[in-house]
């Protein structure tokens, strides 16, 4: 999945809506004059929205193949898009940011889930400071962010930004953070929907162990929330610009802006892609939330 | 959940465990989250903060600051300031518009779903593609800037220009206005049906409804999405890096020039740019919270 630049604040307020009950929709009569004028407000936001994808689109379909080419539709408009899929450079940092996304998921759940799991049930005074922590990333924006790791460490006593590995390190552990947020907040409601006091003591008293609980029993049961989580950071990762490019990582961000600027078409073909796999993930949280709520219903109709 | 409480401020109740350690014991598990918060986001920025404070040579000084509120420093945070304003405005107010068109403006139910998934896309569509998208659209050989001048509306010869503040903000406003629908839909959602029919029962106009009641309500929720999206704009890096090739005069952008140590390089004033920022982050996002408070005491 590839898509946008992250930003926490924005990232937190897609969780919230995905985690917030469904509203049932407001039945009151409207009359036709305002409705008419409700109409053209929603005809103005489609519109602006559409336009610059539109655009985009026509831009991404203008490239021609080589005049000898075949004349079939295909190698004539969609030139862009098998130019890009060609380019070596196109998947290799596709995959790269895919993979530091995967990674950024897993590092983000088995940091956020035992924490919030502990807090939960041992540690409630630590609420507020962990909280407000999670929340820091609103204040600290990733350009800063950035500024402080290649900062802080360029040199001993930790020297990470020298090397490929120690920049992956930074890069991952940046995006970790920027994930806090909303992370956090997908797990906490989760939790709360559970009874985990009961549920740890109940593993327990069976035998299991602090691991074996919170893998076998805590996870399954907020598994929905860690897979809209986990969608969020995977759409919002990958197409991550600022923090790649200032640890001059390989990843797709600073790919498309580079060939945004050397390229005619490809970067429009590559934009479309870009945001057609923000749109899936983003559909895809939505309809999980969809179904947690459907099964939160049945359950309470018991 | 109580009862952890009570275990936790009572100082253990686990009689395997000796009779203190159940404090200091339960910190443990929040070490891994803190160490790692330590190291990725707080020794970082408290690498700024002292490095805020330091001469070249490494001596305690308040120069930084003092050449912080130098016209130059203060035009480029003017630049910020100027632009997250009017995209928090415009943003705001269209984005509350379009929120209140799905949720009780009528429409049918299911454009609601659609709009917020839209607005989940869009308010997160920021970045390298956005930039590259407007560029197809407004930029000088654009779409609609061709199809314009084909009519005879020549905009740019008009001095309008997408690499400058006006082309910036109305980029930006392509991910601020659906960050404001995401954002404002409860408290819209929060406004309850009976008491625009009490005031309708007591003779009120539309008018006055939302001069005495729905406006006075909303008005924290307003101000506080208001400032949310100030902040959403004032962070930005990537979409006005990518559309105007680091040219245009931003805090974001500043910033990214002393990261890469170009002309005017100063490191100390670089950190000191960094905080001013982390300054007014902290302050919107504070106020943000403060009215987020505020407007909860009646959309609950």
């Amino acid at each position: 999945m590839s898509g946008p630049s992250i930003n926490p604040i924005a990232a937190k307020a897609v969780m919230d809506g995905a985690l917030a009950p469904q509203a049932q929709a407001g039945g009151r009569r409207t009359g036709l004059s305002a409705r008419i004028v409700w109409w053209l407000v929603f005809v103005a936001g489609v519109i602006y929205f559409i336009g610059p994808l539109f655009a985009t689109l026509l831009f991404s379909l203008k490239s021609r193949a080589l005049p000898t080419a075949s004349t079939d539709w295909f190698s004539q408009n969609l030139s862009a898009y098998t130019n890009l899929l060609a380019d070596p450079q196109f998947t290799k940092t596709l995959l790269y940011s895919f993979v530091m996304g995967l990674i950024t998921i897993a590092v983000s759940i088995s940091l956020l889930v035992p924490t919030a799991y502990w807090v939960r049930l041992r540690l409630p005074q630590a609420r507020r400071l962990i909280e407000f922590i999670t929340l820091l990333p609103f204040v600290v924006p990733p350009v800063i962010l950035v500024f402080g790791l290649i900062r802080g460490y360029k040199g001993p006593p930790v020297p990470l930004t020298g090397s490929d590995f120690g920049s992956n390190v930074l890069l991952v552990g940046a995006y970790v953070v920027l994930s806090f947020p909303y992370m956090y907040r997908a797990i906490d409601v989760g939790l709360r929907t559970i009874d985990v006091q009961s549920l740890t003591e109940a593993s327990q008293s069976l035998g299991a162990g602090w691991a074996r609980t919170l893998w076998q029993i805590i996870l399954p049961n907020i598994r929905v929330s860690l897979l809209s989580g986990a969608f969020l950071t995977l759409a919002i990762v990958i197409g991550e610009y600022t923090i790649a490019t200032f640890l001059a990582r390989p990843a797709f961000g600073p790919y498309l802006s580079l060939i945004g600027g050397n390229k005619a078409y490809e970067p429009a073909a590559a934009s479309l892609i870009s945001f057609g796999l923000t749109w899936i993930a983003m559909g895809l949280i939505a309809l999980l939330g969809r179904g947690s709520r459907v099964r939160v219903q049945v359950a309470a109709a018991h | 959940m109580t009862d952890a409480a009570v275990t936790a401020k009572t100082g253990g109740a686990r009689p395997a465990s000796p009779r203190r350690a159940p404090i200091s014991a339960s910190w443990l598990g929040v070490v891994p989250f803190l160490l790692f918060a330590g190291a990725f986001l707080i020794l970082p920025t408290a690498y700024l903060v002292v490095g805020s404070f330091q001469g070249a040579n490494g001596a305690l000084t308040v120069q930084n600051y003092i050449d912080l509120i130098g016209p130059q420093t203060l035009r480029t945070y003017g630049n910020s300031i100027e632009i997250s304003l009017v995209t928090a405005v415009v943003g705001g107010i269209f984005g509350f518009l379009l929120a209140y068109a799905v949720i009780s403006g009528g429409l049918p139910p299911i454009l609601r779903g659609t709009l917020m998934t839209f607005s989940g896309v869009a308010s997160n569509f920021a970045g390298v593609p956005l930039a590259l998208a407007f560029t197809f659209t407004l930029g000088r050989v654009g779409l609609l800037t061709l199809f314009l001048k084909g009519i005879g509306l020549d905009t740019y010869a008009g001095g309008f220009s997408l690499y400058t503040k006006i082309g910036l903000e109305i980029v930006y406003l392509y991910f601020q206005f659906p960050l404001m629908v995401l954002i404002i839909a409860p408290a819209i959602d929060g406004l309850k049906k009976d008491w625009r029919e009490a005031a309708e029962n007591m003779g009120a106009t539309s008018f006055q409804y939302w001069r005495h009641v729905a406006l006075p309500i909303l008005m924290p929720s307003l101000l506080g999405s208001a400032i949310l999206l100030f902040a959403n704009s004032f962070g930005a890096q990537a979409t006005a890096f990518q559309l105007t090739g680091g040219s245009i005069d931003i805090a974001t952008i500043a910033i990214s020039r002393q990261m890469r140590g170009d002309v005017l390089f100063n490191e100390g004033l670089g950190y000191a740019l960094a905080m001013g920022m982390v300054l007014i982050m902290a302050v919107s996002i504070g106020l943000y919270a403060l009215l987020q408070r505020r407007s909860e005491r009646w959309l609950r």
